[in-house]
């Protein structure tokens, strides 16, 4: 389904961004192609929120450019709106949901079915989120339905949810802001299945994270960043994962300088 | 058989019984405290005559709440626009003209609330205690401090449609309040705006993400309780055919308590406007039934105190039991 017009699904060129004195990201060069997931590993302050946040239009970077499917995107006028109709979904930790708000609110929020003067179709949305977790999510018992509230859901179930949501539009590439943070183990096994779940489909992914052994379960290609720069960049199959581990424990302790490729 | 389930249990749900039960029970307390007052079907049309001013602001208000901020300044928007609608309908003998007037100075005046809470991040309940002396001071100045009445307006079509009383007896601006409430929860339940409205209260990062502007729709809000609040000082204006600089001030605490009684959430995200409705009447129903049952209108404060209190920890209570 994925056509293969493109090269590259996403190409980030030599982007760089500050936040006053701050600088977040620096000359970064990343790209993701169509059918892959790739994992983005970094401590904490790495720059990887930054970096989903330009792709996702939530602020533009000082400089670069971004291409999506080999088209150069007008940063100026870039939005998540335009993000979303480009086919590009991000899920972001503790901020996917709203808690109070049943579950087809959630699913449609910012893409309602509405009549021409804005009045919500609430009966086909929550049909729609009905099938949506019976097809895409798999919920099928626990009592769970279109009206649950989002505080009722674990958070295994609320990142299946924002993942079903992004499936549910279509999207060619999901982006995965910490999906396993403060998941117990079960929880973090659910989530990797939707992430498998995704590849299957032939969709892209990017994880963040920085639990490398849960990215090692599903990515086919890993980006470490540090301090805003990109540092090291391995396929799966050049890599195990110990030896992933030792290297960004190396940048962990203050080694700077480029370990790989 | 979930959905049904989950519906039941549904803490919005229970909230709105919860607020009913409490009207039905204060009810009966003044029919047993107040026999001759409560009894009778005066006090009901007593109560549709009094209980729309604050109604009609609590509706708007209820928005804003709900959107995770406060108003403070919507009893002054009240004062000064209901002085531009006096001021118009005496110097321009057009009473629909004043009445535009009136809902445009609520409108602007709810924009520049709006444009200074977003744009200047000083969280609303500052920024619109700074406005609300502003809106007042401008009304005091402007008017002369002076009190403007319009006894030639009682009986004309304007009066009769806004405020007049249907079949001698149902007033009109119950009608009307009804009919914004009505309106109101349609927007808010079934409406992308009221959807917007609820979670940008509820997260406002989700709903930034998801692409949602979050600045205009809280731009909107401020704006819907100005212009509310207008509409509410045209009623009251023509009801008492009076009016006065420090008019608006008495509704604050009482349109604010109708909104936490109805049940919305102090932490923003949830509220129905049919909750606002029963809070209005609750609060306008103890303040006529203390009287009523000889205790003195020292006590009206007391026990309005209470119910808002007793609603404010019972709705916070639903929400941590269904957590856990």
């Amino acid at each position: 389904m994925a056509d293969s017009k493109y090269i590259n699904l996403v190409e980030m060129r030599n982007i760089s961004k500050s936040f006053g004195k701050v600088i977040a990201l620096k000359n970064i060069n990343f790209k993701v192609s169509s059918n892959e997931v790739v994992g983005i590993i970094g401590d904490n302050g790495a720059g990887k929120s930054t970096l989903i946040k330009i792709l996702m239009g939530v602020y533009p970077p000082d400089t670069g450019e971004v291409f999506i499917r080999d088209m150069s995107i007008q940063l100026s006028h870039y939005s998540a709106k335009i993000a979303h109709e480009l086919r590009i979904e991000a899920v972001y930790q503790e901020k996917a949901l709203g808690e109070k708000q049943p579950l087809w609110r959630n699913i449609f929020l910012g893409r309602q079915i509405t009549n021409r003067v804005g009045f919500i179709d609430t009966k086909k949305e929550r049909e729609e989120t009905e099938r949506i977790m019976k097809n895409l999510i798999g919920f099928r018992s626990k009592g769970i339905n279109s009206e649950s509230r989002v505080s009722e859901l674990s958070g295994g179930e609320r990142q299946g949810v924002a993942i079903g949501r992004a499936m549910y539009f279509d999207a060619d590439l999901i982006i995965l802001d910490e999906p396993t943070n403060a998941l117990s183990i079960k929880e973090v096994g659910k989530v990797i299945n939707f992430i498998k779940q995704i590849k299957d489909t032939g969709k892209s992914c990017i994880m963040i994270s920085h639990n490398m052994s849960e990215e090692y379960l599903v990515a086919d290609r890993f980006v470490i960043l540090d301090r805003g720069e990109i540092v090291g960049e391995y396929k799966k199959e050049e890599v195990t994962l110990s030896e992933l581990s030792s290297k960004l424990l190396k940048i962990a302790n203050g080694n700077t300088e480029k370990v790989g490729a | 058989m979930s959905l049904k389930k989950s519906t039941f249990f549904n803490a919005r749900v229970y909230k709105t019984y919860a607020v009913i039960i409490v009207y039905v029970l204060l009810m009966v307390i003044f029919m047993i405290t107040a026999p001759k007052t409560f009894t009778g079907y005066k006090i009901c049309l007593a109560f549709l005559s009094t209980v729309p001013f604050s109604l009609i602001m609590a509706l708007g208000l209820t928005f804003v709440i709900i959107a995770g901020e406060i108003d403070l300044s919507f009893p002054s928007s009240m004062a000064l626009s209901g002085f531009a609608f006096m001021y118009l309908y005496i110097h321009l003998k057009n009473s629909i003209v004043a009445l535009l007037a009136c809902i445009a100075v609520g409108i602007i005046i709810g924009f520049i609330n709006g444009i200074i809470v977003t744009k200047t991040k000083v969280p609303s309940i500052v920024a619109t205690l700074a406005t609300s002396f502003i809106w007042a001071g401008l009304s005091v100045v402007i008017s002369g401090g002076i009190q403007i009445n319009i006894p030639a307006s009682r009986g004309s079509l304007f009066y009769n449609v806004l405020v007049g009383r249907i079949a001698g007896l149902i007033p009109a601006q119950s009608l009307w309040a009804f009919g914004l409430a009505i309106i109101m929860a349609f927007i808010l339940n079934r409406h992308r705006f009221g959807e917007h409205v609820m979670f940008v209260g509820d997260n406002r990062e989700t709903s930034k993400m998801l692409g949602i502007n979050v600045d205009r729709t809280l731009i909107s809000v401020f704006i819907l309780n100005g212009a509310l609040a207008s509409f509410s000082s045209v009623l009251l204006g023509l009801e008492y055919v009076t009016w006065w600089p420090t008019q608006g001030p008495g509704f604050l605490l009482i349109t604010i308590a109708a909104v936490f009684i109805g049940g919305t959430s102090i932490y923003g995200g949830e509220g129905t406007m049919l909750g606002t409705v029963i809070g209005a009447f609750i609060v306008g129903s103890i303040t006529a039934g203390v009287v009523a049952s000889g205790a003195g209108g020292s006590w009206t404060q007391l026990i309005v105190g209470i119910v808002m209190l007793l609603a404010v920890v019972f709705n916070n209570n639903i929400i941590r039991v269904r957590k856990s």
